[in-house]
C-alpha cells in the first residue's frame, strides 16, 4: 500500500514534443492517484485519470487557495505559496472567488464573445495580409500567434488605439521564452503598471469595454487593477501558444490540415480536439480541506493534489485512441480549460479566436509548411504553459 | 407509445432544472444546447429557456450539456410518460 512517492514527470520525449511526458501515461495506468513528493518535500498526490481529475476539480472539499498549496514544479517557495493577490481569482475559494466570478462572468458569456467574432476576423485578416506582403520566411509566433490574442486583450481591457503598439510589444517581451527571466519580470511589472493606470483612468472616464464596465461595480482600485493584470496574464500566453502549437500540430499532420481547409465549417470540432490533444495549460492543483475517500484511498486534509490535465486528456478510458490527433472526433468533455467552479472564464473568447485564426491561416496559405526540419523547431521546456518559441514558416508565392 | 421509434440514439423528452447558486457562468450549456439554455447578461449565470425539451436533438443536446456543466448545476430527468 505504502509505495514510494513519485516525482511529477516533466520531460517530454524528444521525438514526441506534442505528447505529455511519457512517465504520466505509465502512472495513469498503474497508479492514477499516486502519492507524490513535491520539490519542497511535501508528500501529496498526483491525479492522472480523467474521472479522478474531473471529480477533484469539481469537489468543494478541495480548495484552490494558494496559501494552502505546495507548488508542484521546481523553483517554488520552500513551503506553501503566498496568497493570491487581489484579482487573482484562481487562487481563491468561495465566497471571495464567487464574488469575482459573478462580476466577470456576464462579460464573458457565449453571446458577448461571439459578438467579438468580427473583430477577430478583422485582426486576423490584417495580420495575414502583412505576412503575405512580407513574403516567406516569417516567424509565425511573432507575426500571428502572439499579436492576434494580444490585440483581443486590448479590446477587452479597452486599451486606447494609440497605446496598442506599445502594449503588444511589451506583452511580447513578457512571454519571450528566449529572454532572461529578469527581462521578462521587468516587462511584466511595467505592463502591470500600465494596466493599473488604465484601470484608474477608466474610473474617471468609464468606457464600455470589460474593464470600463467593472469600474461600475464594488471592486476597489486595487482589485480592479488586479483583475486587469490577471486577465492579461491568463488570456494572452495561453491563446497565443494554442495558435502557435496548434499550427505546428497541423503542419505535422498534413492530412488533418487538408481536412480543415476543405471544410472550414468543421473548425468548431477541430478546435476542441486540438485543445484536448495539446492541453497547453497542462497542470493544475487543489488542496484537501478534510480527509476525502476517493478511488479506494484516503486523501488526508492538507495534502496538495496535482491535477495532470494533459494526462487526463489522453486517458484511453475517456477518449479512444487518445494519442491520435483526429480533428473529426468529438473531443468535448476534455479538461483543457479545467473543470469545476474555476473552469476557464475566458474559454468562450479563446474558442472564438481559435475558430477564426486557425482556418483563416490555413486557407490563406494552402502550401504553408515549416521552413526548418522538425528537429529544429524549438519548443518550450518546463514552462507552465506548453508552446513553441519560434515557428519559421514558408509557402509558395503565387 | 408505438409508431414513434425515433432514430436509434435520439434522447427521449427530458425535464430540466438548473441551480443558479451553483452555476459558474461557464457558458458550456449555451454552447452545447443553445435553444435550451441562455446566460444572464449581468452575471453570466444560466437561464433556462426550455425546461421540457421534446424528444430529439434538443433533448440530446440538453443531456450532453448537463454532463459537461463544470458546476453540476443542471439536473435532468426523463419526462413523465404522456397521458394514456
Ligand atoms: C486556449 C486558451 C486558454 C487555455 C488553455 C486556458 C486554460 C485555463 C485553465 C486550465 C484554467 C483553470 C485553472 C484552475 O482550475 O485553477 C483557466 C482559468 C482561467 N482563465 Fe483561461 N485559458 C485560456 C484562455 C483564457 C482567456 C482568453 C482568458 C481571458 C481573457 C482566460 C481567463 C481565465 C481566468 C480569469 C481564469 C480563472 C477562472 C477562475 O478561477 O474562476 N483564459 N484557464
Ligand atoms: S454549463 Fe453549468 S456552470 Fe456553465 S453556465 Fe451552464 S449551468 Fe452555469
Amino acid at each position: 500500500m505504502s509505495q514510494e512517492p513519485v516525482r511529477l514527470p516533466r520531460d517530454r520525449a524528444e521525438d514526441h514534443p506534442l505528447d505529455p511526458p511519457p512517465g504520466l501515461a505509465r502512472l495513469r495506468e498503474e497508479r492514477p492517484l499516486a502519492r507524490m513528493r513535491y520539490p519542497d518535500g511535501h508528500v501529496g498526490r498526483l491525479a492522472t485519470g480523467h474521472a479522478t481529475v474531473r471529480a477533484i476539480a469539481a469537489d468543494p472539499r478541495f480548495s484552490s487557495r494558494y496559501e494552502l498549496m505546495h507548488y508542484p514544479f521546481p523553483g517554488g517557495p520552500d513551503g506553501p505559496l503566498p496568497p493570491a493577490p487581489p484579482g487573482d481569482m484562481t487562487g481563491m475559494d468561495a465566497p471571495e472567488h464567487t464574488r469575482y466570478r459573478r462580476l466577470l462572468a456576464g462579460r464573458f458569456t457565449v453571446r458577448r464573445m461571439r459578438e467579438l467574432t468580427a473583430r477577430v476576423e478583422r485582426i486576423t485578416t490584417d495580420h495575414l495580409d502583412a505576412m503575405e506582403r512580407h513574403g516567406p520566411v516569417v516567424d509565425l509566433i511573432e507575426a500571428y500567434a502572439h499579436p492576434v490574442p494580444a490585440l483581443m486583450i486590448c479590446e477587452l481591457l479597452g486599451v486606447p488605439e494609440a497605446d496598442r503598439e506599445m502594449f503588444t510589444r511589451r506583452a511580447a517581451a513578457v512571454f519571450d521564452a528566449e529572454a532572461p527571466v529578469e527581462e521578462q519580470t521587468a516587462a511584466l511589472t511595467r505592463l502591470g503598471e500600465y494596466v493599473h493606470e488604465l484601470a484608474l483612468a477608466k474610473r474617471k472616464h468609464p468606457t464600455d469595454d470589460v474593464l470600463g464596465e467593472l469600474t461600475r461595480t464594488d471592486l476597489t482600485d486595487a482589485e480592479l487593477a488586479g483583475v486587469g493584470s490577471f486577465l492579461l496574464a491568463a488570456g494572452l500566453d495561453t491563446t497565443a501558444n494554442m495558435i502557435g502549437l496548434g499550427t505546428l500540430a497541423l503542419l505535422r499532420h498534413p492530412d488533418q490540415a487538408a481536412a480543415l481547409r476543405a471544410e472550414p465549417e468543421s473548425a468548431d470540432r477541430a478546435v476542441e480536439e486540438l485543445l484536448r490533444y495539446l492541453t497547453i495549460a497542462h497542470t493544475g492543483a487543489r488542496v484537501a480541506l478534510e480527509d476525502v475517500e476517493l478511488d479506494g484511498q484516503v486523501i488526508r486534509a492538507g495534502e496538495t493534489v496535482t491535477l495532470s490535465l494533459e494526462a487526463a486528456n489522453r486517458d484511453p478510458a475517456r477518449f479512444p485512441d487518445p494519442d491520435t490527433l483526429d480533428l473529426r472526433r468529438k473531443a468535448t468533455g476534455h479538461l483543457a480549460f479545467g473543470h469545476g467552479p474555476h473552469q476557464c472564464l475566458g474559454q468562450q473568447l479563446a474558442r472564438v479566436e481559435l475558430r477564426v485564426a486557425l482556418p483563416a491561416l490555413f486557407t490563406r496559405f494552402p502550401t504553408l509548411r515549416s521552413a526548418v526540419p522538425p528537429e529544429e523547431v524549438r519548443l518550450r521546456r518546463n514552462t507552465s504553459v506548453h508552446g513553441v518559441r519560434r515557428l519559421p514558416v514558408t509557402w509558395d508565392e503565387g | 407509445m408505438t409508431g414513434r421509434k425515433a432514430a436509434g440514439r435520439e434522447a427521449a423528452a427530458v425535464v430540466l432544472r438548473v441551480d443558479r447558486d451553483r452555476c459558474a457562468g461557464s457558458g458550456m450549456c449555451v454552447l452545447t444546447a443553445p435553444g435550451v439554455f441562455d446566460q444572464d447578461a449581468g452575471d453570466g449565470r444560466v437561464l433556462l429557456l426550455d425546461a421540457r425539451p421534446p424528444a430529439g436533438p434538443a433533448a440530446t443536446a440538453a443531456r450532453e450539456a448537463a454532463g459537461l456543466c463544470p458546476a453540476g448545476a443542471i439536473a435532468v430527468r426523463a419526462a413523465p410518460a404522456p397521458d394514456r
